[in-house]
């Protein structure tokens, strides 16, 4: 097999993109590509929450880190050039939103951020969820930006659903594809 | 790109038999340049115990997965559920420099709660070259210690070795993998 398509998400000005089928046993990792993701408000940030089964409100408990590289398109305002760890794009049994692929995106018409979020055997019921992702974002005062983030949902309910959104402001545009490994 | 799925070496639960090692010795060839091994649900039944991989070469199919030389590096970010975090952070005892020993994926995983584990994917490039050393990436994520912390790690080198690597193995260095899902794939 490999990667499946399971389904297509397509933003148009949307406040969330949830996901709430295709969730289940039959793949035990997923992998949401993304494409060109696209705010309606500039220096905002792109992450995701989940449900477990029979849960609502995607507020579910998760341990994270995050760390990040920058480049400065010119200029040394923020020293051109950093790597390291991400505060504020990490929670430790926090119930907010994980940022994801993108942090302090920018809005600009060409700005928007990529990559790739792997969630591993969502639906055990023994383990506590894996997750990885990785993005490259276009930073609202024009910097290249790699974000990294990874940790646990700490459940060992299934999850069936997720959820994708800014902090504030909407999804104007861009892509979500949810692939089943097998 | 597409991923083919060529074999699941490893497909238990901890209502089986435990195994010690994930010994792969087909299925690595010419067929593809770049294979990927994703782990989910990696268990051990010893408590802070390493995941980590060594190969054999084409001159010593069948070995004992300890002459292949390595040089790599490794690299770790963390975060506890109290919330203290560190990283990203080279780990100087987790590397290799021309070493046959067995190279670290993610280290002192945590078990004892049931409901820990290892997840990730580990990336090698043209083991059937006969040309060029062989490329390797890991990315994994574990619980961690006391099983309060993610643990993040990045793994990435080449094995020193001109020769064809058909096999390859993934083991606890300590203990047995007493469950979990090794799937291997090809990229075309």
């Amino acid at each position: 097999m490999g990667l499946t398509l399971i389904s297509t998400h397509t933003a148009s000005s949307d406040a969330t993109l949830d996901i709430t089928s295709g969730i289940d046993s039959t793949y035990n990792e997923y992998q949401f590509y993304f494409v060109n993701i696209h705010g309606s408000e500039d220096d905002k940030q792109f992450h995701f929450q989940v449900n477990a089964a029979g849960e609502s409100g995607f507020n579910e408990t998760i341990t994270s880190t995050a760390f990040y590289a920058f480049h400065e398109e010119s200029g040394t305002s923020f020293g051109e050039y950093t790597l390291g760890y991400r505060t504020n794009a990490d929670q430790a049994q926090g119930t907010a939103y994980q940022p994801a692929i993108g942090y302090n995106m920018g809005y600009d018409n060409d700005q928007s951020a990529s990559g790739i979020l792997t969630l591993y055997d969502p639906s055990s019921t023994t383990y506590l969820k894996h997750f990885t992702s990785e993005g490259s974002v276009a930073v609202y005062n024009n910097i290249a930006a790699n974000l990294f983030t990874a940790g646990y949902i700490n459940t060992t309910s299934a999850i069936d659903e997720i959820s994708f959104k800014f902090n504030s402001g909407n999804i104007d545009a861009g892509t979500i594809y949810m692939y089943g490994v097998s | 790109m597409a991923l083919t799925l060529i074999s699941t070496p490893l497909d238990i639960t901890t209502s089986d038999t435990p195994v010690s090692t994930v010994d792969i010795t087909s299925g690595i060839d010419s067929t593809y340049s770049v294979y990927e091994f994703h782990f989910v649900g990696i268990h051990a039944d010893t408590l802070h115990t390493d995941f980590e991989f060594q190969v054999n070469a084409s001159d010593d199919t069948g070995g004992d997965f300890d002459t292949s030389l390595i040089t790599s590096t490794f690299f770790r970010n963390y975060m506890g559920e109290a919330g203290d975090y560190a990283g990203p952070t080279y780990k100087t005892d987790r590397d290799l420099a021309q070493s046959a020993g067995y190279q670290e994926l993610s280290y002192m995983i945590d078990q004892d709660d049931g409901d820990e584990s290892l997840a990730g994917i580990f990336t090698l490039y043209d083991p059937s070259s006969t040309t060029y050393v062989k490329h390797f990436t890991s990315r994994t994520n574990a619980n961690h210690h006391n099983g309060e912390y993610t643990l993040e790690c990045f793994a990435a080198g080449y094995i020193n070795q001109t020769l064809a690597i058909p096999e390859i193995r993934f083991r606890f260095d300590s203990g047995d993998i007493d469950a979990g899902t090794i799937k291997m794939f090809g990229v075309s």
